[in-house]
């Protein structure tokens, strides 16, 4: 059968009860008549042998750029960049895609005599992974030849000794990065390009960054005026990358880009009926949704949590493309749209999503209650290009367990932010003038973040600042099955079933609204008209 | 009260524990075709499932056609020293026809026979692909119009080892008499195989299984009794009589084939009451010219007349008419 297209199903009464995630679990609703359910595309064939593929697209690069064979030789300085931990969701099965382009790279270094190459996992402010992760995100043959000698390392936005300044964007932006990347005769960024917001200048200018330079985008004022963050030409997110990325440029880095895409695969073969529409699932997709969801009623979240995260995705390659950034990129996100794009006739009054248990920042970890807020508002709201899904002063209805739980060795940062800054206010841009500045300068989070495992002490303020357009836009937030006094703490409204907070909704869009639900897995960005 | 609350109870689970409801607004796509001629049946050429029909056939069919139609069957001879594969075409009334062939079908023929079945009725449901596959290593064909695809299938298997038995009529006689022979069926593969076709004549058969008259042929303000005999298993003698093998010449085209072998079998159907002697005198009586003869699709009469005709006590033939 030849792929179908994303498509707007209106509920009616034949219409099956609809699928919703709800953390380390997930449940059946029946959607009121009338409402529409946002399907994604199916996934796109992948390429059959993605090693040649890659290898093709070193060979012939995008833009004005030389064959990677051409740019190496010996004597020269390389260092090799690549995307953390916080892509692809779920994990990929091996071999990650990172590895198979890594080992392309490394083999034409090779070839060329190249001994100084270094890798560096491009964290930005994020945790750093563990030996597991990178071994699974490189493989054994690259970790076992450049971890052990001190060349494969993690990006340090706190190590002044290691950041370069190399200059202010034309608004006043300091652009602040790795000064391994920054000096080499050669920067190989590999990246995993899961949505459109992935990948371009971003690579570099926020993955390589410091606090310092991160500020100048991860604000309120940005985040509020990135509408959304997935629509480059609305987001002031990707004007300020692209502004600090033409800066880099211009200071002299040579960037080869290697950008690659996959397709929405997301879940193996025992759970794929979580991706399929409701009235195609076989009798074997029900037993097994019957079997999976009462057994997982039953276990405690902790268990549940440790199997999901054990869950490998079969992402498959669907294209990469190398060579300059912005030729790249350009190819890139046609590539991405092709697999998510979905047309959406009009907004809606009511947005319902179910929340799945994972999130960029919070694999093989826990997704606490900002995590939670930041996955609704920050990243489903903000898949569209267009208009949102729900219309200004509409409401959306989040289906998520909302547990009050922290990973301590994770996001040390996040429990006192939801302790000591949620109770006094939700408001980023108060957030941002009053606590933010001693989050991030506190000197025992920086040592977590440089030592240990831990988010940088602004993380969850970040994660706050990424709600800022969702917050600004809607008149109530509602979230079906989270714990109340955490929903609370939010700012938002709990309600203990969807009946419940449609009652809720109605006080803010009236008695006879419309309905909109966007049905994940898979991810999908909605061309709302 | 109580049959209200026991219907609740036993109404269909509802989603996800029942089957889901197709939403109005989106369009069924056409099923994917795994039944009629796109029904993969090769597994049931495996050894596995031969093994399993043999059993079945040989202790189960075989004995319970004896009690159910205690056969009569003439022309075996004509199977003993023949060059296998071979092709068995025979009249058709009665779905009962082929379980009854085949376990009359010498033990070397018996286990390596494929049946031309109908895909339209069939293979029109994947558990009745599946059942017929397996009872009676059924083939899906297509009788309403020439399709190559059925065709080659068939011709494959024949040269590839497996007996045929088909029914060149295409389907079951409406009244008894039988159809004028299908050119596209046991003739063209005759021609096209080489092999050699083996005519059989079935008698009695409509006793056992009558078909099931069609609603539509039901008349209006009828009795309703029409069809009151239809589709129930009857114990009656049967006969089944084997022709001698024919192959088609150089210069015979399939039609011309066929035909030879409708008249065969026309020539087996007036033994039933005879004997081969008398048959072919009859025969030439009636038509000097081979194939020519139709007295075996009845009279060009009415349905009574043809009924009356077909209905007629043994004692009461003679041994120019046929059948009985």
């Amino acid at each position: 059968m030849s792929r179908r297209p994303g498509f707007v199903l209106e509920v009616d009464k034949s219409t099956p009860p609809t699928l919703f995630w709800g953390g380390e679990g997930f449940t059946l609703e029946t959607l009121p008549e009338g409402s529409r359910v946002i399907y994604a595309p199916e996934p796109i064939t992948p390429i059959e042998d993605p090693y040649r593929a890659i290898r093709h697209a070193l060979l012939h690069p995008e833009g004005d750029r030389d064959p990677l064979p051409a740019l190496l030789r010996p004597g020269m300085k390389l260092t090799i960049c690549f995307d953390d931990i916080s892509l692809p969701l779920p994990p990929m099965e091996a071999p990650d895609v990172r590895q198979m382009v890594i080992e392309t790279v490394l083999d034409m270094a090779a070839e060329a005599g190249v001994d100084d190459v270094m890798l560096i996992a491009a964290l930005a402010l994020h945790r750093r992974m563990t030996e597991a992760e990178l071994r699974h995100a490189l493989g054994d043959r690259v970790y076992d030849a450049f971890a052990p000698h001190g060349l494969l390392t993690q990006h340090d936005a706190e190590d002044p000794a290691n950041l370069v300044f190399l200059g202010e964007t034309e608004q006043g932006e300091e652009v602040e990065i790795n000064k391994r990347a920054a000096t080499s005769d050669l920067l190989v960024y590999v990246n995993i390009n899961l949505v459109t917001m992935d990948g371009g200048h971003k690579s570099v200018a926020t993955g390589l960054a410091s606090y310092r330079s991160l500020r100048h985008h991860h604000n309120p004022q940005t985040m509020r005026h990135s509408k959304s963050f997935m629509d480059q030409p609305s987001s002031e997110l990707h004007s300020s990358n692209w502004r600090m990325g033409r800066l880099i440029a211009a200071a002299g880095v040579q960037v080869f880009q290697i950008e690659t895409t996959l397709n929405n695969e997301t879940f193996p073969p025992n759970f794929s009926f979580l991706q399929k529409r409701e009235w195609e699932w076989s009798l074997r997709d029900r037993a097994t949704y019957a079997a999976t969801s009462g057994a997982l009623a039953k276990t405690p979240p902790r268990v549940a949590r440790q199997i999901f995260h054990s869950i490998r995705s079969p992402h498959a390659l669907t294209s990469v493309q190398a060579g300059e950034v912005e030729a790249v990129h350009a190819l890139t996100t046609a590539n991405v749209w092709a697999q998510q794009g979905v047309d959406v006739e009009g907004q809606t009054d009511i947005m319902t999503m179910g929340l799945p248990y994972i999130c960029p920042y919070n694999v093989n970890s826990i997704m606490n209650p900002i995590l939670v807020a930041c996955l609704g508002l920050g990243y489903f709201f903000n898949m569209y290009r267009g208009k949102p899904v729900v219309r200004e002063g509409g409401v959306v209805i989040m289906r998520h367990p909302t547990r009050p739980e922290f990973h301590p060795g994770h996001h040390p940062s996040y429990i006192d932010f939801y302790e000591q800054v949620l109770p006094l206010t939700t408001d980023p841009m108060r957030m941002h003038k009053e606590f933010e500045e001693s989050f991030a300068t506190d000197p025992w989070y920086i040592h977590l973040y440089r030592t240990g495992h831990a988010y940088h002490g602004v993380h969850p303020f970040y994660m706050w600042y990424w709600c800022a357009h969702a917050l600004a836009h809607v008149g109530r937030v509602i979230v079906v099955g989270g714990d109340p006094k955490a929903v609370r703490r939010l700012g938002f409204s709990p309600a203990s079933s969807l009946d419940d907070a449609l009652e809720i909704a109605s006080d803010v869009v009236g008695p006879s609204p419309t309905l909109t639900h966007v049905h994940n897995p898979p991810i999908f960005m909605s061309d709302v008209h | 009260m109580a049959g209200a609350g026991l219907r609740n109870r036993l109404r269909a689970p509802r989603f996800p524990l029942g089957a889901p409801s197709w939403p109005t607004s989106v369009p069924r796509p056409d099923p994917e075709r795994k039944i009629g001629l796109d029904y993969d049946h090769a597994w049931s050429r495996k050894y596995p499932a031969r093994l399993a029909r043999a059993v079945v056939l040989d202790n189960v069919a075989r004995p319970a056609a004896r009690l159910l139609a205690p056969a009569t069957v003439r022309g075996l001879e004509h199977l003993q020293h023949v060059d296998t594969p071979v092709i068995f075409a025979a009249n058709h009334a009665s779905h009962i026809d082929t379980p009854l062939l085949l376990t009359t079908l010498p033990v070397e023929f018996r286990h390596r026979t494929v049946v031309a079945a109908a895909s339209d009725y069939f293979f029109d449901r994947t558990w009745k692909s599946v059942l017929w596959s397996f009872a009676l290593a059924a083939i899906p064909i297509e009788r309403s119009r020439v399709n190559r695809k059925s065709i080659d299938t068939a011709a494959e298997l024949i040269e590839d080892g497996w007996n045929l038995v088909i029914f060149p009529e295409g389907g079951r006689s409406p009244d008894g008499w039988t159809q004028p022979f299908h050119p596209a069926s046991a003739g063209y593969l005759g021609k096209r195989t080489g092999r050699p076709v083996i005519p059989v004549f079935l008698h009695g058969t409509r006793h056992v299984l009558p078909k099931t008259a069609d609603a539509d042929a039901i008349a209006p303000g009828g009795s309703g009794t029409e069809a009151r005999h239809g589709g129930r298993l009857r114990r009656s003698p049967i006969a089944v009589l084997f022709g001698a093998p024919m192959t088609a010449d150089e210069d015979e085209n399939a039609r011309r084939f066929s035909d030879r072998v409708e008249a065969a079998v026309a020539t087996l159907s007036r033994e039933v009451h005879s004997d081969w002697w008398q048959a072919r005198r009859s025969l030439s009586a009636v038509s000097p010219t081979p194939g020519a003869d139709t007295a075996h699709r009845g009279p060009a009469a009415s349905s009574w007349r043809r009924a009356w005709a077909l209905d007629e006590p043994p004692s009461r033939v003679h041994d120019t008419e046929w059948p009985n």
